[in-house]
């Protein structure tokens, strides 16, 4: 590879005021939305960054102005040192993306020959070529279909086969738009703990779009929320739940109805069911423990059956997008 | 160098493969070729009859050899307008050739000349010998007869996958492109000659052909493999080719340039 020392430092994403409109029709009148709005954001080399929003946030339309395939209207992107429009071909050299939705496979070939074609397009040598094929057959668990056309894939499979297409040139940045949609739970796993192997031993960048918390929290120690195209956070997964007051919930089924549990040291009751035998309280996790709260639970009531329920990922973005439209303190205990 | 035509390589073969992945397809394509070419020399012959023998140069024999070179090339020169790339410029697929280290239009291209070349052996030889065996052809008598056929048949293969190109890509101004494919479809197989050989068009007509690329993709190819066209000519003619491959190429690199800064990839 020719000319890259120039960008071999600085920040692995770096955007300043960075905009898209797009224009549509509806009717006779011009109706311009804007996806991304003065977006300034910097992502350093080897992080690991979960970027979520809701449906239509903008999320998908940063990651194509960071690869090149879409104009910004204004501002700029940076990406690996390198502006993605002018530089795209040297820039693709090094980013590896997979949109959920689309595929870059060959449709009618064997998986194989796909990445045959890839390897040739990111001119591999012969021996890198056969040393990281193997490598990504067999930690995505390639080789059942590895000669079936793509066609006749499951969409896990087509999903695995994907992400290792993606990665097959070691790429420095790898930005993944939804790549566990659709896929069940072993498979997410699968795929989870593939990237993780994958960021530790290549000290690769990864730029994550999803909607499932799973992989924000398995994947993402940063996360950036978007919101009508503006950065509405940028912090740690634990500290949005703080923020926007998403805790993690003790479910407890009683042995006999009682009355609301309240007083608990460092939880808020929500509410109770079928007449107190199902008691719901939300846990400040920086204060105290799960176990803390089911041992105090316990010394007043006895427990027959209990469940922590997660912050859900739309809930935290829901709850986030709210508290900045209409600003109230977050709830204390 | 090497790595640039390794992966040139690549996508000619993968474009060969993926045209043999439809086997049956092929031998339907197979059959209709051979159909259209008795209609063809069914209509045609008749013609030739009725106006004493000869028309515009074609008497039976060159009109025959005329016909099953036509119908031979007809797999493996795109008269329908329609290209893979012109479906994901509509739904926005598009965006993963544009994340490849690879000019888009010479990926696309070279994988449709992959698939024309292919189609030459299971579409276009089997419609020549049997239209050679049952009804009989003229062919080139010297090796320097075929092999400028050879190029010829070759260039028009680029010419049509260049020319295709541009009605792909005028998918990032118009997005949906149908319209303009049907324009294409039957302006291309008038002015290839698919229908008549394009001296038999009114004179009008004929400038109006020789002024598109269409000749090149046909009517040029089978002027020279059958020898009807010869020497310096068929040398002139291989030259217009390769000057309409040239024009289509820079109107197509222009074209990407400027698309790109358009597109807005559909689909989310």
């Amino acid at each position: 590879m020719t000319g890259t020392s120039s960008t071999e430092h600085g920040p692995a994403i770096r955007t300043e005021g960075l905009t898209r409109r797009f224009t549509r029709r509806e009717g006779l009148k011009r109706v311009t939305l804007t996806a991304v709005d003065d977006l300034t954001v910097t992502v350093d080399r080897g992080e690991s960054v979960g970027y979520i929003g809701a449906n239509g946030a903008g999320k998908s339309t940063t990651i194509k102005m960071l690869v090149g395939i879409l104009v910004p209207t204004s501002g700029t992107a940076t990406t690996l040192g390198r502006a993605p429009l002018r530089e795209r071909v040297a820039l693709v050299r090094q980013v590896g993306v997979v949109f959920g939705q689309r595929s870059q496979l060959w449709w009618d070939l064997p998986v194989a020959e796909s990445f045959r074609i890839l390897a040739a397009v990111h001119e591999l040598s012969a021996d890198d070529e056969r040393s990281r094929t193997e490598e990504l057959r067999e930690q995505l668990e390639l080789g059942p279909f590895w000669t079936t056309p793509v066609r006749q894939l499951s969409l896990g499979q087509r999903m695995r086969a994907e992400v290792a297409a993606a990665l097959l040139h070691r790429p420095r940045l790898v930005i993944l738009d939804e790549p566990t949609i659709g896929l069940d739970v072993v498979s997410k796993q699968r795929l989870r703990e593939f990237l993780v192997a994958e960021r530790t031993e290549h000290g690769t960048t990864l730029l994550l779009t999803t909607h499932d918390m799973g992989d924000v929290q398995r994947l993402c120690p940063r996360v950036l929320v978007v919101d009508h195209g503006r950065l509405a956070y940028d912090g740690s997964l634990e500290g949005l739940s703080r923020l926007v007051g998403a805790q993690r919930v003790l479910v407890v089924d009683l042995d006999e109805p009682a009355g609301d549990l309240v007083g608990i040291p460092h939880t808020n009751h929500l509410g109770s069911e079928a007449g107190g035998l199902r008691q719901r309280l939300a846990v400040d996790s920086d204060a105290t423990t799960v176990a803390a709260v089911l041992a105090a639970v316990t010394d007043r009531v006895a427990v027959r059956d209990l469940a922590v329920e997660e912050p859900d990922i739309e809930d935290v973005v829901r709850r986030l997008y709210s508290a900045q439209r209409d600003p109230t303190p977050p709830p204390s205990y | 160098m090497r790595g640039r035509g390794r992966v040139w390589w690549r996508l000619v073969v993968a474009g060969v493969h993926e045209a043999a992945a439809y086997r049956l397809a092929l031998l339907g394509g197979l059959v209709a070729n051979v159909t259209f070419g008795f209609l063809k020399y069914g209509i045609l012959t008749a013609t030739v009859a009725a106006s004493g023998g000869v028309v515009a140069g074609y008497d039976a024999q060159v009109m025959s050899t005329y016909i099953w070179l036509s119908q031979g090339m007809l797999g493996s020169v795109n008269l329908f307008g329609r290209t893979d790339l012109s479906d994901r410029v509509k739904n926005g697929d598009v965006a993963v050739d544009f994340l490849r280290p690879l000019s888009v239009q010479a990926a696309a291209c070279l994988h449709d000349i992959g698939r024309g070349l292919f189609a030459l052996l299971p579409r276009g030889l089997p419609s020549v010998a049997i239209g050679a065996l049952l009804v009989g052809i003229a062919l080139p008598s010297s090796a320097a007869g075929y092999l400028l056929g050879a190029v010829s048949v070759l260039l028009a293969i680029a010419v049509s996958a260049t020319t295709v190109y541009l009605v792909a890509v005028s998918g990032f101004w118009l997005v949906e492109t149908r319209g303009l494919q049907v324009l294409y479809m039957v302006t291309s197989g008038f002015f290839a000659g698919l229908f008549v050989p394009v001296g038999l068009l009114p004179g009008w007509l004929q400038v109006a052909a020789y002024s598109t690329p269409f000749p090149a993709m046909m009517m040029y190819p089978v002027d020279v493999l059958s020898g009807r066209v010869a020497g310096w000519a068929a040398a002139g003619l291989v030259a217009a080719q390769l000057g309409w491959l040239l024009a289509t190429v820079a109107v197509g690199a222009a074209m990407t340039v400027g698309g790109r800064r358009r597109l807005e990839v559909q689909g989310g």
